[in-house]
């Protein structure tokens, strides 16, 4: 056998240590808890709550996403224009912005002394401390992954795929149904995925705007607040545990589709 | 059937200038030219899926410059068969007729007829994924023609294929061709290909027209240097004209014509110019005693150079003549060509 030169074992050790760096907090964390402690955990009411609104408000920005993001993706993704790098840039934004940051930014257009807070205000639609703040807060931070997701899937479709079909009568609207859509949507749930994900973890932004009603990331950090360490760890199990879950059926049912085409 | 009048298209780096073509009815018309001459672009400008800036692009005798790509009555075929991944060879198929209102017997008909005359029954379940290149070829062929568009545009259809199989899809167009009434117009860079499809020609370069006519014309009687080095005339040399002779260098030819005088160019083709070890007692005008400076094998057939008083002449000929002439590099040797084989311009 040919012998490995020093340079493959610096290699090997390097991925050793990051594998270790990765999963030893995580599983040290996940088998803390006893089972009894879990259990308890996931009838106290408060955390069951909290772990439904991250999911559904996460949910929700992505389904936003979904309908806003989707026309700009393939905008981005089909045309070339003037500023189009500069459009790029702006989109991927609030992926470097500090998340407190974001929090605060986004206060300050929702409060009074803003015309966009008045308009909100008039509408009675409330931004600070309600389920509305959660939801813009994780658009904002997850909109990012969702479009250049989306756009990458959009860049893999040749445009001659739509030319032929145009020049076979669909119009605009039939092809994009027909063609566009049928192939692009593996990368739309790609991007689903991404945007939720991100959602889902976001606390520093979420925690300024609104930290009632609490997802549950703020809960986490109030128990870890007020009771220690112990009492966090079984919530941030079941967190984990339940988005990894629904992460893995949404991967599941993209690849079971995958075969089929 | 197609009028192309005056087209400009500004597309960033790119120009197409003064386009002017007439296209007839059921015509195989060739749209030739190196890579990067316009040749696309003029062709997805025709079917409307790049907007034309000055002119007016007439099909049927109605004119379509502003009309979208689905109102046209267009079919495009492209070099990589652009076939729709996810729909089966059937779906593929029958996709254009979604978006006319044919009558079902009519489109079973045309199915059926296009099923069989391009051997596609066997296909008709697969994916795309699962096709042979040439199979990949027949479906986008069938696709295109089953809305009975009144023109099919080609794009470089037969270069991703192995050249083996290439001639024989080569006569499989020119006989859906000749067996429909649509007008084709192909795009190549192989003039080969061209010479044995095409009625009538263009040739492009840079963005513009540079010649059309028919296919032996242009083969011919290149108007242009560009189109004599893109139809293979090799021998290529600036000359004098002064009453019915040239002179390339001092070496003077009979041209049995007498072009205007001044500068200008004139082409021979290589396999006009006979080689000989003696002086050939022919009514050819031209004949000049050389020296062989190369011989360079081209498949089929050998090249060699020839110098003459420091012009180098180039002449095609087969193997066997390469051994009944027994020559090598530096041999003397005769060469003659007739002065109608001369091409002034």
């Amino acid at each position: 056998m040919k012998k490995k030169e020093p340079f493959f074992w610096i290699t090997v050790s390097c991925g050793l240590v990051i594998m270790a760096f990765i999963l030893l907090p995580l599983i040290q964390m996940l088998t803390a808890p006893s089972l009894s402690m879990l259990k308890e955990t996931i009838q106290d009411k408060d955390v069951v709550r909290s772990i439904w609104l991250s999911i559904y408000t996460a949910g929700l920005a992505a389904l936003i996403a979904f309908v806003f993001g989707t026309p700009l993706a393939y905008l981005l993704a089909r045309s070339s224009f003037r500023g189009k790098q500069f459009i790029e840039s702006i989109i991927d934004l609030p992926i470097v912005i500090p998340h407190p940051v974001v929090g605060i930014a986004i206060l300050s257009v929702a409060g009074k002394g803003h015309w966009l807070g008045q308009i909100f205000n008039e509408l009675g639609i409330r931004i600070m401390g309600s389920v509305t703040g959660i939801v813009v807060v994780l658009t904002f931070v997850g909109l990012p992954f969702y479009v250049n997701a989306v756009k990458n899937g959009f860049e893999n479709i040749s445009p001659r795929l739509e030319n032929v079909s145009r020049s076979l009568g669909a119009s605009m609207f039939s092809t994009f149904a027909r063609i566009t859509f049928p192939l692009a949507w593996r990368s739309m749930l790609i991007g689903i995925i991404m945007c939720s994900a991100r959602a889902i973890s976001e606390f520093g932004a979420v925690v300024i705007v609104a930290y009632h009603p609490m997802i549950a990331p703020v809960l986490l950090y109030e128990r870890f607040e007020a009771y220690g360490l112990k009492y966090s760890q079984p919530v941030a199990v079941w967190l984990v545990s339940i988005c990894l879950a629904l992460f893995l059926i949404l991967r599941i049912l993209t690849l079971r589709n995958a075969e089929k085409t | 059937m197609i009028a192309i009048e005056n087209v400009n298209i500004h597309l960033g780096e790119f120009d197409l200038r003064d386009i002017n073509l007439t296209i007839e009815k059921n015509e195989f018309f060739i749209l030739m030219g190196p890579t990067g001459a316009g040749k696309t672009v003029l062709l997805e400008a025709i079917a409307g899926l790049i907007r034309v800036d000055t002119g007016h692009i007439i099909v049927g005798g109605r004119d379509v410059t502003s009309l979208p790509p689905e109102k046209r009555g267009i079919s495009i075929v492209y070099q990589d068969y652009s076939l729709f991944p996810h729909l089966t060879v059937r779906d593929n198929i029958t996709y254009g007729l979604h978006f006319h209102r044919t009558p079902k017997d009519e489109a079973d008909k045309r199915f059926d007829r296009l099923v069989d005359e391009l051997d596609l029954a066997h296909l008709l379940h697969r994916l795309p994924i699962n096709l042979s290149g040439g199979e990949n070829q027949r479906v986008a062929l069938a696709r295109a023609l089953i809305v009975n568009p009144q023109v099919l545009l080609l794009d470089e259809p037969l270069s991703a294929l192995d050249p083996g199989f290439r001639e024989e899809l080569r006569k499989g167009l020119k006989k859906l061709h000749q067996h429909t009434d649509v007008t084709f117009l192909m795009v190549t860079h192989d003039f080969s290909e061209a010479l044995s499809l095409a009625d009538r020609a263009a040739v492009m370069d840079g963005g513009r027209i540079k010649q059309v006519g028919r296919m032996k014309e242009i083969f011919q009687k290149p108007e242009s240097t560009f189109v004599a080095d893109f139809v293979g005339m090799k021998n290529l040399f600036t000359a004098r004209f002064r009453g019915t002779r040239a002179a390339i260098n001092g070496l003077e030819v009979e041209l049995g014509r007498s072009p205007e005088n001044g500068h200008g160019y004139i082409a021979i083709r290589p396999e006009d110019i006979v080689l000989s070890r003696e002086k050939l007692h022919s009514s050819m005008r031209n004949s000049f005693r050389g020296t062989v400076t190369d011989v360079t094998d081209q498949g089929l057939y050998y090249e060699v150079s020839i110098a003459v008083e420091g012009v180098t002449f180039k002449s095609l000929i087969t193997k066997s003549a390469l051994f009944d002439l027994e020559m090598g590099e530096g041999s003397e040797i005769f060469l003659s060509f007739k002065a109608t084989a001369i091409h002034t311009f």
